[in-house]
């Protein structure tokens, strides 16, 4: 498994039975591939609820996901307006959203529409999503293709929301937010804890089941 | 019965320059593509567009965005037109950049006769900078107008000569919020029935917001191409 294919199985561990999901770009669009017989439900906000895989004989330019690819219709499917896509979301109707992002701090807040010295011209539904999905799950490489860290202590990048992200998993580690802060409660295959600390930004705390396993 | 079929031509002829238009689609995808087409050739200038996006390179808004006949344009996502990127850059072309949930609720506000109202999306963020702010209930909400044009170009699958649309799949998206806010509503259809031609409890729009109804000649493509039988 490449290491996208790792972070969504790691993703799909978190999903239960008949959640209604909003899937991102990217590394989201993947955990499907890992949720077994589990039956849930996608929600696109460019005005869908059952999108499925997309099967050749399907194929509609007019059937498109928010990246504007095309996908499938699945058995229960519906159609809505834009403005009921988001009351929706932003409605408390949506139970997971699954979407990537450039950072994460100590806050748990996430970056994930704007770069610094570049325009500012696009954040279609990020900002709603961040607001309104009950649970969010943060999918992300831990560091840049240059080792820079991307979960920092305060985010350099304009911020998506003031809510903090529920779950960030990335392809070295898991971590939760409880309370007020996140805890690391779970590390890949092949990283210690101390690989983990080097390689991040934000405060977190060790759930005491690692710290178990780690003294073994 | 009043007929409200047009042509494009026709429907292109309505546009002044400096009007506020709504072009619905999300990308391509639910476009009115024929009107767009139409508009190549009308001499016009200064547009203020609110829609979603500014369509693709030369293709659908992007025709006219290309052409410079839009001053200002109001929506979520530019990134998906580079020529938009790069005459905001220029200073040829001005951005107003909402979230695509409060773009979306002020274009239904404005056709519902709400002037404004408070959401909790941006709040804290860059897009909130500027804008009123208020605390209910321990949170914070930001003020949004609504939305309103002078003209609204829409596309929808099927109209009876009435003007009662029904959609197609994910090419429905912004379209019925914009058939209702905009003082002159113009619908691009595939295919234009006989009044009773549509099943009551099919219609998403009812005709009473519908002015001029125009047969499509575009069809998209895989791969986001678009063929014109003009």
């Amino acid at each position: 498994m490449n290491y996208k294919q790792i972070i969504a199985q790691k993703v799909a561990s978190h999903i239960p039975q008949y959640s209604i999901i909003n899937l991102g770009i990217g590394i989201p669009t993947l955990v499907p591939d890992y949720l077994g017989d589990s039956e849930c439900y996608f929600h696109t906000e460019n005005g869908m609820l059952g999108v499925s895989e997309l099967k050749e004989e399907q194929l509609d330019p007019q059937l498109v996901n928010a990246g504007k690819l095309p996908i499938g219709e699945a058995i229960g499917a519906s159609y809505f307006h834009s403005a009921d896509s988001f009351a929706m979301i932003r409605g408390g109707h949506i139970d997971i959203a699954i979407l990537g992002a450039l950072q994460v701090d100590s806050k748990g807040r996430i970056a994930n529409w704007a770069i610094p010295g570049k325009d500012i011209v696009g954040v279609g539904g990020a900002m709603d999503l961040l607001e309104g999905a009950k649970t969010i799950i943060v999918t992300m490489l831990h560091t840049s293709k240059d080792g820079d860290k991307k979960l920092l202590d305060e985010c350099s990048f304009p911020i998506t929301s003031e809510r903090t992200a529920d779950l960030i998993i990335t392809e070295r580690a898991t971590f939760k937010w409880s309370k007020s802060g996140y805890e690391l409660i779970e590390v890949t295959d092949g990283y210690t804890l101390e690989d983990i600390k080097e390689s991040t930004g934000l405060q977190y705390t060790v759930s005491d089941q690692l710290v178990k396993e780690s003294a073994l | 019965m009043r007929n409200k079929v047009i042509t494009a031509k026709e429907a292109a002829d309505k546009f002044t320059s400096g009007m506020t238009v709504m072009v619905g689609g999300f990308g391509l995808i639910g476009s009115p593509l024929t009107v767009l087409k139409a508009l190549e050739e009308k001499e016009v200038t200064d547009l203020t567009v609110i829609s979603n996006n500014v369509g693709e390179e030369g293709i659908g808004l992007g025709i006219i965005l290309q052409q410079g006949k839009i001053g200002t344009a109001i929506g979520s996502y530019f990134t998906s037109n580079r020529e938009a990127v790069r005459m905001y850059n220029e200073n040829k072309l001005q951005l107003q950049l909402l979230p695509q949930g409060t773009l979306s609720e002020a274009i239904r506000a404005g056709g519902a006769g709400i002037p404004a109202f408070y959401t909790s999306t941006s709040a804290g963020t860059k897009l909130a900078e500027g804008k009123e702010q208020k605390v209910f209930y321990g949170k914070t909400y930001v003020l949004q107008k609504s939305l309103k044009a002078d003209i609204a170009i829409i596309k929808a699958h099927k109209a009876d000569e009435m003007g009662n649309l029904t959609y197609y799949k994910t090419a429905r998206n912004f379209n019925p919020l914009m058939a209702t806010a905009a003082k002159t509503v113009i619908v691009e259809v595939d295919e234009i029935v006989p009044a009773g031609g549509l099943d009551p409890e099919a219609v998403i729009t009812p005709h009473l917001f519908i002015d001029h109804i125009v047969q499509s000649k575009a069809t998209l493509l895989e791969g986001r191409r678009v063929e014109y039988e003009l």
